[in-house]
């Protein structure tokens, strides 16, 4: 196997690698006695701390009813953000200045803002100024500061996908003499959004990711706060981390492996015009990138 | 009109902030190097380590693993970082240790993906002129890479900055803990949401600006 840095290795080179595997191993195995020691240590390999999980009764309380709980307030998010989002994209790229800038403000803004203070400041708000009962509030609170900042995102996310596609779409709906709106809706847009589809999928991964803030900072019952619950009831603190961490990691490796089916089929698809926006695409547009300052040179 | 200000450390909730983002960035800077580094690296055993630990990392929120320094670490292991009896000092650390695991997977990401956009006909034609392995990568490959690299490494920065909010979960006395108190005790609550979200803006958007300026003025022209 040859890459950009090193060829196929000869002879000396594949007994130097085998000599440097021999080391990493013995470091890996090194690290794996030394967790495993402190485990035992303090008595976290006990198996009376990890039965609780073997039973059914940890995960129909605590576990599953948290999981679903993140898997709402995701969902929730993601089905109010996605035509939030869409109105801000498209208003973004309006020939009306008046209609451009103001569009172009509110999403550089809401992205450059942690989604934590858009959630804080949700929750106060609706602590004084709504009826929202003391139990909705969490959920309302977290899936307030979930779509302010993911509506943002996701606006960049359709601005980049109606960019992605050949200007030859654009110049032949004008050509057929479609006005600008028929030309979005009838042309543009339908295929944008297929080459969306991984990027949005994608960026559902994030969304699962900070309901976990919601948690902690302002109590609503997900997952990692069913956790604590659970870890006060039976006692269990390490196993029950490595339980949670266990089921966000199986379930943002689906997301991500469906996520990239989903652009791997794209990209053979024959019907397309190619243009799909991926994960990298996603990364880069969390981060604020302010004003388009930057970007297309980073992920080529 | 800024008298809600008062009693309130605003700016030193925000230098404490920076100084998260500053020493967190070093860490997974170097982390994270070393973490593409064996990505890259001929070894079999070493690429499989560093793409289980960033998919790993990746797909655990961070929130998660911040608390786990303190409930798991801090409490458990009695892991004190040189701060046992000063919990400010502690809880500051650990939220560090946090940022430099999670973000060094990204870091690695945005290096690794840097080097894959050198084209493999540079390193050939190195190879072919009789230049070493060393050589090849000092002066061929990581040029143009390190080159590439700022506009993703300067995503992580600002993702990183905004992130650091998230250690007000275990009471790191940054922006985010300040404003969930002011909030909580005051009645202006547009206003100091909105000071707030000023504060990030101002943080995010010169760096912003600044290392997107750099990646297209560096950027390799091919």
């Amino acid at each position: 196997m040859s890459s950009v840095l090193y060829d196929a290795p000869g002879p000396r080179a594949k007994r130097r690698n085998i000599i440097l595997s021999v080391v990493f191993f013995a470091l890996l195995a090194l690290l794996a006695w030394w967790i495993y020691r402190a485990l035992d240590d303090k008595g976290q390999l006990e198996w009376a701390l990890w039965e609780p999980f073997t039973e059914s009764e940890a995960w129909t309380t605590y576990l599953l009813p948290g999981l679903g709980n993140t898997l709402k307030a995701a969902g929730l998010s993601m089905i109010i953000a996605l035509p939030l989002g869409a109105f801000f994209g498209i208003a973004r790229m309006s020939d009306h200045r008046w209609v451009r800038i103001p569009a172009g403000a509110v999403v550089e803004f809401f992205r450059a803002i942690p989604v934590l203070l858009l959630m804080l400041f949700a929750n106060e708000f609706y602590a004084r100024s709504t009826d929202v009962s003391t139990d909705d509030r969490p959920l309302y609170a977290v899936v307030t500061g979930l779509v302010l900042y993911n509506a943002s995102v996701l606006a960049e996310i359709v601005r980049a996908g109606i960019l992605a596609l050949p200007k030859g779409q654009t110049e032949a709906a004008q050509a057929i003499g479609l006005r600008k709106g028929q030309t979005m809706t009838n042309v543009l847009l339908p295929q944008a959004v297929t080459a969306m589809l991984p990027a949005i999928v994608s960026q559902l991964v994030v969304i699962v990711k900070d309901t976990a803030l919601g948690g902690v900072m302002i109590g609503f019952t997900e997952l990692l706060n069913s956790r604590g619950t659970l870890a006060a009831f039976y006692a269990t603190v390490i196993p029950s981390f490595i339980v949670v961490a266990i089921m966000y990691i199986i379930l943002n490796f689906i997301l991500t492996s469906f996520a990239s089916w989903l652009e791997g089929r794209l990209r053979r698809s024959k019907r397309s015009t190619g243009a799909v926006l991926g994960a990298e695409d996603v990364e880069e547009l969390n981060a604020a990138e302010i004003g388009g300052a930057y970007g297309s040179g980073a992920s080529a | 009109m800024f008298d809600f200000l008062e009693g309130y450390d605003v700016l030193g909730a925000f230098w404490t902030t920076v100084q998260l983002t500053l020493l967190s960035a070093v860490g997974s800077l170097i982390w994270g190097t070393l973490l593409a580094a064996m990505r890259v690296s001929p070894v079999p055993l070493m690429r499989g380590f560093g793409t289980a630990y960033v998919n790993i990392v990746r797909n655990i929120p961070l929130t998660v693993i911040i608390v786990f320094t303190s409930i798991g670490l801090a409490d458990i292991f009695r892991v004190t970082l040189g701060a046992a009896d000063d919990f400010e000092a502690l809880s500051f650390r650990l939220s560090i240790l946090g940022f430099v695991a999670y973000t060094a997977a990204f870091v690695c990401e945005a290096i690794r993906s840097g080097i894959n956009t050198v084209p493999v006909g540079q390193a050939e034609a190195a190879r072919a002129i009789g230049l070493s392995f060393t050589q090849v990568l000092w002066l061929i490959v990581l040029p143009q890479a390190f080159r590439s690299v700022i506009g993703p490494l300067a995503n992580v920065l600002i993702a990183l900055t905004k992130n650091t909010t998230v250690a007000a979960a275990i009471g790191v006395a940054e922006a985010a803990t300040l404003m969930k108190e002011m909030i909580e005790n005051e009645a202006q609550t547009l206003a100091i949401g909105a000071v707030f979200a000023f504060g990030f803006v101002v943080l995010t958007l010169p760096t912003g600006l600044f290392l997107g300026w750099l990646s297209k003025r560096l950027a390799v022209k091919r």
